[in-house]
Order: C-alpha cells, then sequence, then structure tokens
C-alpha cells in the first residue's frame, strides 16, 4: 500500500509489439501500442476477441504462451525495464508487485487444495520469512477484507464448495495478498451474472480506493467500464484506435470504430424503441489484416488513404487521441484556418 | 408488432422438476408452476440469472424436456396436458401429442453456435436435414434451391452451403443455426440466448436480423437472455424469473420504468450503462449472497432469502402471481397490502 501521489507514473508501455509465430504465418496479436498509467488510476482495455487486449496485459506479466513473443517495444514498471528481467526476476515481480485475476476463477484454482492453502501458497512464495500462522492469519484478513463471511470454515473448504461471485472474491483476495501495485483484471465479471457482478464491482471499487494501486480493467462490456474507469484503451486488431478520459471516450468519441459500438448498444435507460445501428461486416481475420487502417473495410466513413496507410495519432482533446484519418483530415483544416 | 390478438402459446402451471439419482424428493425443481401466454407476432422476452430456469422452461415449452405437470397449448390444440391438483401434484398421467408435425411450428436457436452445429456435416447438409426430415422439397433441385434462398435470408453467400462450420465465425455460424431454425418455416422459434456468445459489434447484427425476420415472416418468438438491455429492446414483453418461479411479467419498457418486484429492482439496477454520468450518480441495489439451490429451494417465497424488504409472510406463504395493473403481473406479498 504505497502513499505515492496519484499523479505518479506506475507503468508506462511504449510501441509494445506482440506476435504468434505460426505454422499459417506470423499474426501480430498487438502492433504497436503505447500507454501510461499512473498509481489509483483504473485504466479499462476495450475490444471484441481476438483484438489483442489480454496478449498486451500477458506480455506485462511475462505470461505470454509460445509461440507468442514480444518482438518490439518497452515495459517500464516504476522506473524499471520489465522486458529484460531474468526468470527469477520475473517470478519475484508476478504477484509481489503485479497480480492478475483471471475470467474463469474455477479454472485458476486448484481443485485438490482447500482454499486457506492456497492462499497461503501464493503469500509465502513471496515472502519466505513470513511464518505459517502468520500467513493464516493475513490470508483470512484477506478473505475478509473481499468480502467471504465464516472465514475459519471457509478456508478449509475447496473450490467446488464456493459459488462463482465467491470463487471470483477468492482470485481477488489471491491477488491482492502480496500488495501488489498493479492489478490486471481480465474479465473478471465477464462469466458471472449481473447481481453478483455489481458485487464484484462494488468490491474493486471500495478496494481500489483503499490501497491505491493502479487497476488494468480488460472487458468487452462497456457498461462495465463506464462503471469503474478513469480512462479507456480502444483496441481493435491489435492497435488502440483510440484513448481517452472515460466521459470523452462515451460523449465525444472520436474514431468510428468506438463511435460504432456505442451505437450499436441497446441502451438501458431508452425509453422507447429504437432500432439499432450495427458495426457491418466481420471481425479482422488477423493472419491477413488489411493494409491500412485495420478498420477501414468496416468503416462507413472510409476515404481512399484509409485503405493505404495506417493513420497516426492525433490529439483530439486532453489526453485523448485517436488514430483515424479523419482526425488528420480536421486538423489540418483547422491549421489552414 | 403483435398485428392481432391471438395467442398462440399458452403455458398455465408448466412444471419441470429433474429427479436424483438416490435421492428421495423432488429432485432440482428447475421450473415451479409458471404461466404465461405469447400473442401471435409478439416476443416475449425472459430474463433472470443463471440457473433460474429460464433456458430448462424454454426446452420444456418445446418438449425437448418432458415437462413434469401443467398444460402446454399451441394454437388452441393441448400439445401437453397433466393439470396439477390443489395440492400442487399433478393430477395423473399426462396427455401428449406426438411432436413431429409441430416441430415444424416450433424451432430453436441455441446459445453456442458452435456446439450446436454438427461439425461433420457441411453447412447445406445442416440446413438440408430439415428440409428432409419434413420433406418440404419436391426434388433435389427445389432442395438446393431452398437451401441458397435460406442462406441468402440470414446475409450468407449461397456457396458457403458447401462449407464446414469450422470456417465460419462466430457471428456467421449463428447466422447458420437461424438458417437451419428456418428451413420449416416455422410460426414460433425460442431464441436461446443466441447473442451472449458473439461480440459486442456482431450482436446489434443478429439482433436487428431477428426483428427483420419476425416482421416479414410474422414470427413469434420467446426470446431468452439474461442482457437485460438487449431483451428491452426486442421484445414486446418481458418475463423474469427467479430460481424456477416467474416473479414479474410486464410491457417491456412499462417493466423498465416502473419495476414493481424487488428482484426485478434490484436486477435492472445491476445492469452497468453504459454511460459514465448516469453510473455515477444512480443508485444500485447491491443484493448480499448468492442463488440458493434449486434442489432445496427456500420456503414460501423463494427470492426471501435475499429480500431487502422480507417479512415473516414471506418466508412461509408462497406470494400469489397477480395482476396489479393492466398486463402488469407480479407475485409478492408487498404488493398485496
Amino acid at each position: 500500500m504505497s502513499e505515492q501521489n496519484t499523479n505518479k507514473k506506475l507503468l508506462e508501455v511504449k510501441d509494445l509489439r506482440v506476435s504468434f509465430f505460426t505454422p499459417a504465418g506470423e499474426v501480430k496479436a498487438v502492433g504497436g501500442i503505447s500507454y501510461d498509467l499512473n498509481y489509483g488510476e483504473v485504466m479499462g482495455v476495450v475490444g471484441e476477441s481476438g483484438s489483442g487486449k489480454s496478449q498486451e496485459a500477458y506480455s506485462i506479466m511475462g505470461l505470454l504462451q509460445s509461440p507468442g513473443k514480444v518482438i518490439g517495444g518497452s515495459i517500464t514498471f516504476e522506473g524499471q525495464d520489465v522486458l529484460s528481467f531474468s526468470k527469477e526476476e520475473m517470478t519475484s515481480f508476478r504477484g509481489s508487485k503485479v497480480a492478475m485475476i483471471f475470467q474463469n476463477p474455477m479454472t485458476c484454482l486448484n481443485p485438490v487444495y482447500t482454499i486457506g492453502n492456497q492462499l497461503v501458497e501464493a503469500l509465502r512464495a513471496h515472502d519466505k520469512t513470513i511464518s505459517k500462522p502468520e500467513a493464516e492469519k493475513r490470508a483470512m484478513e484477506m478473505m475478509e477484507l473481499v468480502g467471504i463471511n465464516n472465514v475459519e470454515k471457509r478456508m478449509k473448504q475447496y473450490p467446488h464448495e464456493f459459488s462463482g461471485g465467491m470463487r471470483q472474491r477468492v482470485m481477488i483476495a489471491m491477488g491482492l495478498i502480496c500488495h501488489p501495485q498493479l492489478l490486471i483484471a481480465d474479465e473478471p465479471t465477464t462469466a458471472l451474472d449481473v447481481t453478483i457482478q455489481a458485487q464484484i464491482l462494488e468490491l474493486m471499487k471500495d478496494l481500489q480506493k483503499k490501497t491505491k494501486m493502479g487497476i488494468i480493467f480488460i472487458t468487452h462490456n462497456l457498461g462495465v467500464v463506464a462503471d469503474i474507469c478513469d480512462k479507456v484503451s480502444v483496441m481493435y486488431a491489435g492497435k488502440i484506435v483510440e484513448q481517452g478520459p472515460v466521459d470523452d471516450i462515451f460523449y465525444q468519441p472520436a474514431h468510428p470504430y468506438t463511435m460504432g459500438l456505442l451505437r450499436s448498444m441497446p441502451r438501458v435507460d431508452a425509453e422507447s424503441y429504437e432500432r439499432l445501428i450495427p458495426i457491418e461486416g466481420t471481425p479482422v481475420d488477423m493472419l491477413n489484416p488489411p493494409e491500412g487502417c485495420p478498420f477501414a473495410p468496416r468503416c462507413d466513413k472510409c476515404m481512399k488513404i484509409c485503405l493505404k496507410k495506417m493513420p497516426p495519432y492525433v490529439e483530439v482533446g486532453e489526453n485523448h487521441r485517436s488514430a483515424c484519418w479523419l482526425r488528420v483530415q480536421e486538423m489540418m483544416n483547422k491549421e489552414e484556418k | 408488432m403483435a398485428n392481432d390478438e391471438k395467442i398462440l402459446l399458452e403455458i398455465k402451471d408448466l412444471r419441470k422438476y429433474f429427479p436424483i439419482k438416490g435421492v428421495k424428493g423432488p429432485g432440482v425443481q428447475a421450473v415451479q408452476d409458471v404461466s404465461f401466454y405469447i400473442k401471435k407476432g409478439e416476443t416475449l422476452g425472459l430474463v433472470g440469472e443463471s440457473g433460474c430456469g429460464k433456458t430448462t422452461l424454454g426446452r420444456t415449452i418445446l418438449r425437448l424436456y418432458e415437462p413434469t405437470g401443467g398444460s402446454i397449448i399451441y394454437d388452441g390444440v393441448p400439445i401437453y396436458e397433466n393439470p396439477l391438483k390443489p395440492d400442487g401434484t399433478p393430477a395423473g398421467k399426462a396427455k401428449a401429442v406426438n411432436m413431429l408435425p409441430y416441430r415444424r411450428k416450433m424451432q430453436i436457436i441455441f446459445q453456442d453456435p458452435s456446439a450446436s452445429l454438427d461439425p461433420r456435416m457441411t453447412v447445406g447438409e445442416i440446413i438440408g436435414e430439415a428440409i428432409d426430415i419434413h420433406k418440404l422439397a419436391s426434388g433435389k433441385a427445389d432442395r438446393a434451391d431452398m437451401i441458397k434462398e435460406l442462406l441468402r435470408r440470414v446475409g450468407l453467400n449461397t456457396e458457403h452451403a458447401n462449407r464446414y462450420p469450422h470456417e465460419f465465425s462466430g457471428g456467421q455460424q449463428q447466422r447458420v443455426g437461424i438458417a437451419r431454425a428456418l428451413a420449416v418455416k416455422p410460426e414460433f422459434i425460442v431464441c436461446d440466448e443466441p447473442i451472449s456468445a458473439l461480440d459486442v459489434s456482431i450482436q446489434s447484427q443478429v439482433v436487428n436480423m431477428l426483428e427483420d425476420m419476425q416482421a416479414d415472416m410474422g414470427l413469434t418468438y420467446l426470446f431468452i437472455a439474461h442482457d437485460l438491455s438487449v431483451v428491452r429492446h426486442i421484445s414486446n414483453r418481458i418475463g423474469v424469473m427467479y430460481l424456477g418461479s416467474l416473479v414479474e411479467l410486464g410491457e417491456s419498457y412499462e417493466l423498465n420504468r416502473h419495476p414493481i418486484h424487488p428482484y426485478t429492482q434490484t436486477l435492472l439496477s445491476a445492469v452497468p450503462v453504459p454511460d459514465p454520468k448516469l453510473s455515477r450518480t444512480r443508485q444500485r441495489i447491491v443484493l448480499q449472497g448468492d442463488i440458493p439451490s434449486p434442489m432445496n429451494p427456500p420456503s414460501g417465497c423463494r427470492f426471501h432469502t435475499r429480500c431487502p424488504y422480507a417479512t415473516e409472510k414471506c418466508s412461509q406463504e408462497m406470494p400469489k402471481f397477480k395482476e396489479h395493473e393492466p398486463g402488469h403481473w407480479a407475485a409478492c406479498h408487498l404488493l398485496d397490502q
């Protein structure tokens, strides 16, 4: 639980590139993305399946599965270069500095060990000096913190005796037990029902306030983003197409993909029937990505240049940037005037 | 959308229990005495958390699961009848019709498109199988034309008929599933979470297609989903289920504006809205605990263990499902006062 002020950089990712070398060819899962995350900030990463949002997070954790490889760029965490870590350094970095929670808690918990056992193991793996009773005490405190009742009994139970929501709470407890500065949450509520999702989101907001950690929240649900995030990166086909404060993304979207996503969803507060406006076409085939802007083939405002060249980022507001030729055009028109 | 007031499907006290081997008693009480009707050309939405029995109800209506009691009346004809006695037990042996002619009229679209299509059949064979079973084609050429027309109808290319399901994306697979349901020219389709497995940008495409088909062919839908915003968008009326029982039923926007059952109120407040300012000011009702087991449901009102307004009476007596305002039904003791 660090006392750093919230304007200090916790994580800096620069031009990160991740590729998968498959028999069918190179898949550029992450094609050069950059962002900063400050202490105490929650960043949402939005995108559809295959947009590279999970792979980007795995590379911070050093969890990329073969044949995936970081082929370029840098990841800096509290001034340290994460990509240059040795295996031992990575092991101690993972868990104690950065923790991750996953979409499906059942597949992440070991079914043959008790919950207490697994929490204690997570703690002792990083703090070899802590005694077993001390570790058990910390584990119980952690379980209480994430809202699990009847802790002593629950410690002795196995994962199958927990419901989905309770398992996700255990995962959060396990992630936070070593007080990491950064929590990466990969679709933590997608497998849960809405009422349980509401519980978990409230819990995460509450813990974030208490611990001042940074959170990267990966999701495809824009409602969840609006609820928990301070800023948002919208990913499409391995690229961040738009990035900005949460209000700007929702009220002044500057990329046609973001606009399309927002338009295509029915709103829960709509008063009467409005026909949905879908994004036409199908997601990108990452083996044969289109030249130029990856969204161009589905974009209703596509121009000739979009099919040829990837647009550069344009600042469209404070800390709000978008990669779209339309915005480039607007900027040039403004300069002429 | 309902072009006339004719009732196409009506269920009365429909019940489905799944006995458990070696355990005495009724077993899993998945659907508990649910009654409603669906008018011709209408869409009835069904929402609830996982395990509330909404999928079981959908399948029981089609008699893919044989009901335990109650009755199903399709177009004036009872296709299953086993009324409950006043003490709640089924009267005796069920009267049931041969379903084959009704399979032509009642179809289903499944949640997971990749699991519901046979991987060893081509798309043409999958769609053609339904045509063959009901002998709808007059010859080979006619059959091929029908398949082509169906593929066109769901937005696929006619040459896709020779491909296998794995060659398609999730959205396209779901279109194949829809084409298969349409192959027999049904009147009534159970849509069981047809879009939950799809990417956000594809969901609205499929929703719009379902709406267009309904307008063109006068279809009637039972639309099952857990995403309230989509259900409200597509449905004329919505039923809310909790632990096997229907707790509220009403016109969709009315239900959204004035939910009268405490569970519906909770469910609505738990849905994250894609609007950061609104979600900051919105009051969210967070339920304690998890959904109880349908093997051993609570006495009285099934929601009383989690209801913030529960009284003595709620734990003893099951509330009756009553019409509180015209067209707005609910089962709650609070509303009786």
